[in-house]
């Protein structure tokens, strides 16, 4: 794997604290999904994940149509839907939007698409102030870090993190009540709230047949992103869009279980263009963004595919006993967990992280989770035979590659691969290449004098 | 490929075969697992002694060797398909085929028709194989339709529910079933339970560190129990956690489920 | 043009082309329960009173309009309130109380006073029942910002609006954009578990709803 990769895993597990963090913090949610899920609490849950499957395959295999009719729906309620290839046009639209209407302040609500195209860093280069609204991301923003895990961003911080931060950048008390600490953000965000030009979203769901953007949230900071504010930019991935608003009674009942264990999050917003004649409150201008940024790449492939009916809930890192180890900032993308495995190498090419889709044990507890039923152990297995397939192309890795050619070989002449157990039982035992991996953490297996097939013989 | 029957509630629908009533007397092809032959035979002895009590007449294709599964996890596909024909023309025409290990027989089972979907003819050779492989406690249970085989093992034990039986073969009640009629014995589960023991094949050595990490976890929940042996159906994830026992110190030993079943 | 370009770099990757009709959706999903507790309106009311305080929400059961204005009345005292210009405040006479403002159509007016004033009453298009959810459509009785700025709202709703669930909700309301550009399903307080997994309420909602259920008679 490349030094980076190693590097950071080995020093997410030389961190007891951290690692005491995140097992917690995953295990938490972990437990509040499976409550909630429970067969005498939900029995209809199997059912909902059949449904939700096939939902998205459809939205998915009908992509454009559906495109086509959210955008004319969101134009039929006085709003506006912008395309964007890739983050340089996102930025782009936003800048010139906000340069256009004269505002500086943006507040934005929590949307790992943003993140996915550097939005903040962009529009602060270009001196506008765009305050994260979340308390996870806020506490992040000021800490100038990535998020750690889909959902709950500042997993890994403790109350005595959070406290160095605040201190440092807000220039108040040193603090570790979090209850105070939080009371403390909410004092700030709530100006910005108040003052800002311009509020960005991202979208949960993007509903076709109502031109609606659907947020699904606890604090309220969505809520008041979209409702102070006189314009609101939500920006989402072509992949989020679901047929109709009927649907939403299958996905909002998976969502917040899966994710927090919630039935419902506090805060669920349909939001469907400006406000309208005689609405007292709201913005007066409504865009949506719909951000290709390399979804365009994963729909080809049909095994594939079904990485895009990711709805962001993060159970599947909640679950994975390696996330649950490496936690989020081992991951070379914004994406982390086990659908941040198979959607990294299929947006950024399997040679950006070629050994992503090897770090997991293909255990299977993600598919299991999963409330869209992506399998993830088969698209890491397809991902892996893509890997060496550019291996072999690209003439990397050929001793590997040659090994598991004698390996083929071997096995398929008895008599040799008899021969090589018997020298795995007798021969002398050299501690280099995996022998040493392997004896590094563990002891070896005693060895048999006779293998089975011996024993058999001798019957 | 017989996977339970039943449908358990709350458990995704798995594909299922007729039960197959068999009779004393019926023969049954072993494939012991290249680390079972090569590491655990005891763990294959005791297999065939539990077959032979009930009745069966156990064969041992010699030609046997490995079911791919270390090629193809490592994303060696073409390698993988080479040791996969030649597992079907080893096994092919054997009625029965009983594997100790429920990642192998996933692998047959599962992930064999993965290697041959633009190959037609072997597919559909591959596809009636697949019903004819049965992991060893699924076997028991639903082919043999025991679930006491007069077994004797005076202990507390508890069970390592490996992923790809656990996930795949959805395979969770059997095992327990049989344990549950073993005399002396005591299971005890491990919480948290059904998480995996870090061991993944080649991820045990590309990964070292973090599958130590993992195995530690476990054991942890192995020790919580009080147990003196850990049982499971594969003996890949027992030589993950018995190297992470002995590392540690342990006394706690580990065991296949069918060398428990053969105790007496 | 980047619209063009992405829809036909999907249509290629999905294999269809323009103006071709989309293939046959999943049916729509919706069970709207027909047991006695989903049909019963006490069991509703009962439902919801006990789904809204296991998320530490207060509640109330009102057994006429009048009582409704004597709890609110109770709830307001000494505190500055504004009420939405829901025809069901008037109706009760909680739009009237003193102390309560009310009567704002203005978006700038209505800002200013939301950020200052302590508690915001609204009334609620619907509820949910096996939730304990609000549902607030926007509209010029409802303004988005009452039950969200001030620390407090309180929700004072007939007890017939109370649906059994979502399902119910979207079937009689399948397409809420044609009603409105915001439809808000609040359930409980405001949270946030953001720091070391430990739930604070009220972050930037509203950390004390209180939800107030009145008989009509």
């Amino acid at each position: 794997m490349s030094a980076v990769f190693d590097k950071k895993i080995h020093q997410t597990l030389a961190d007891a604290n951290l690692q005491l963090a995140i097992y917690t913090a995953t295990g938490r949610l972990k437990d509040k999904r499976t409550e909630s899920v429970a067969e005498a609490l939900m029995p209809e849950y199997q059912e909902l994940r059949t449904q939700a499957n096939a939902l998205k395959k459809h939205a998915i295999e009908n992509l454009d149509y559906y495109l086509e009719e959210f955008e004319r729906n969101v134009e039929a309620h006085g709003g506006k839907v912008i395309y964007c290839k890739d983050g340089t046009e996102v930025s782009d639209f936003v800048l010139g939007l906000a340069k256009e209407r004269g505002v500086s302040l943006l507040v934005k609500s929590k949307s790992m698409t943003s993140e996915e195209v550097d939005l903040n860093e962009r529009l602060e280069h270009h001196g506008l102030e765009a305050v994260e609204t979340d308390l996870g991301e806020y506490i992040l923003q000021l800490g100038h870090e990535r998020p750690y895990h889909i959902v709950a961003p500042a997993l890994h911080k403790t109350r005595f993190d959070v406290a160095a931060i605040f201190e440092k950048e807000l220039h108040v008390a040193y603090e570790t009540v979090p209850e105070k600490l939080s009371q403390i953000a909410r004092g700030v965000l709530r100006q910005k709230f108040l003052d800002a030009g311009i509020g960005i979203t991202g979208g949960n769901f993007l509903v076709a047949d109502s031109g609606a953007v659907v947020l699904v949230e606890n604090e309220g900071n969505a809520r008041l992103t979209t409702t102070a504010p006189r314009i609101h930019i939500a920006i989402a991935g072509i992949e989020k869009v679901i047929p109709r608003a009927q649907d939403l009674a299958v996905f909002l009942k998976l969502l917040a279980r899966s994710a927090t264990g919630q039935a419902l999050s506090v805060y669920t917003s349909f939001l469907s263009g400006p406000r309208r004649a005689g609405e007292i409150d709201g913005p007066d201008e409504f865009y949506v963004v719909l951000l290709d940024n390399g979804r365009t790449k994963l729909l080809p492939s049909r095994a594939k595919r079904q990485s895009l009916y990711c709805i962001r809930c993060a159970a599947c890192l909640n679950t994975c006993p390696v996330y649950r180890k490496i936690g989020g900032h081992s991951f070379p993308w914004v994406y982390s967990g086990p659908i941040g495995a198979i959607i990294t190498p299929q947006f950024m090419g399997v040679s950006y992280e070629p050994s992503l889709p090897f770090a997991s044990s293909l255990c299977g507890a993600c598919a299991e989770v999963c409330p869209v039923k992506i399998d993830i152990p088969q698209v890491l297995l397809d991902l892996r035979s893509d890997v060496k397939k550019a291996e072999t192309r690209e003439k990397k890795n050929r001793l590997e590659k040659l090994s598991f050619r004698m390996f083929a070989w071997m096995m398929t002449h008895p008599r040799v691969y008899a021969w090589a157990g018997w020298m795995a039982r007798h021969g002398p035992i050299l501690n280099v290449g995996p022998v040493r991996a392997w004896t590094s953490q563990r002891d070896l297996p005693p060895r048999p004098r006779q293998s089975f097939r011996d024993m058999w013989s001798r019957r | 490929m017989a996977l339970a029957r039943r449908r358990l509630t709350g458990q995704e629908a798995c594909p299922t075969t007729d039960t197959i009533k068999t009779s004393v007397g019926k023969r049954v092809s072993l494939f012991v697992t290249c680390l079972g032959d090569q590491l655990f035979p005891n763990a294959g002895m005791a297999v065939v002694e539990v077959l032979e009590r009930l009745g069966y007449a156990v064969d041992f294709p010699k030609d046997q060797t490995c079911c791919g599964q270390p090629a193809y996890n490592s994303g060696y596909r073409e390698e993988a398909r080479t040791v996969a024909r030649h597992f079907l023309k080893t096994f092919e025409s054997s009625e029965y085929i009983v594997v100790p290990s429920g990642s192998c027989t996933s692998m047959i089972g599962h992930h064999f028709a993965d290697l041959f979907r633009k190959e037609p003819e072997t597919l559909a050779r591959v596809e009636a194989l697949g019903r004819r492989v049965f992991e060893f406690a699924t076997f028991l249970t639903e082919v043999a339709n025991v679930e006491d085989v007069g077994a004797r093992f005076d202990g507390i034990v508890t069970f390592h529910d490996g992923c790809h039986g656990l996930r795949e073969l959805h395979i969770r009640e059997a095992p327990r079933r049989l344990l549950a009629h073993v005399r002396g014995l005591e299971l005890r589960e491990m919480l948290p339970a059904e998480e995996c023991c870090g061991f993944g094949g080649t991820f045990s050595v590309k990964f070292a560190e973090l599958s130590g990490a993992m195995a530690r976890t476990k054991l942890e929940a192995i020790v919580q129990t009080g147990a003196s042996a850990v049982v499971s159906l594969d003996s890949s994830c027992l030589m993950q956690i018995q190297g992470a026992l002995s590392r540690a110190g342990s006394k706690v030993r580990t065991m296949h489920l069918a060398e428990v079943l053969a105790s007496r | 043009m980047s619209r063009e370009h992405i829809l036909h770099r999907v249509r290629t990757a999905i294999g269809r082309s323009a103006g071709q009709p989309p293939g046959v959706a999943p049916p729509v999903r919706i069970r709207v329960p027909t047991d006695d507790s989903a049909l019963s309106v006490a069991a509703r009311v009962t439902n919801m009173l006990a789904r809204v305080e296991a998320l530490a929400g207060k509640t109330y059961h009102a057994a006429s309009p009048e009582d409704a204005r004597a709890f609110v009345a109770a709830a307001v005292a000494g505190k500055t309130a504004l009420a939405s210009n829901a025809p069901f405040l008037a109706d009760c006479g909680i739009a009237n109380l003193p102390g309560v403002r009310t009567g704002i159509v203005d978006r700038e007016e209505l800002r200013e006073c939301c950020s200052t004033v302590e508690i915001g009453i609204t009334s609620a298009d619907y509820a949910l029942a096996d939730t304990g959810t609000l549902v607030m459509l926007s509209s010029p009785q409802e303004a988005r910002l009452i039950s969200l700025l001030p620390p407090a709202h309180i929700a004072v709703v007939p007890s017939e609006r109370i649906l059994s669930g979502l399902d119910e909700l979207f079937a009689i309301l399948p397409n809420p954009a044609e009603l409105t550009s915001s439809m808000v399903l609040i359930t409980g307080p405001s949270r946030t578990a953001d720091i070391e997994q430990i739930l604070v309420r009220g972050v930037h909602g509203p950390g004390e709803i209180t939800v107030v259920v009145v008989e009509r008679g």
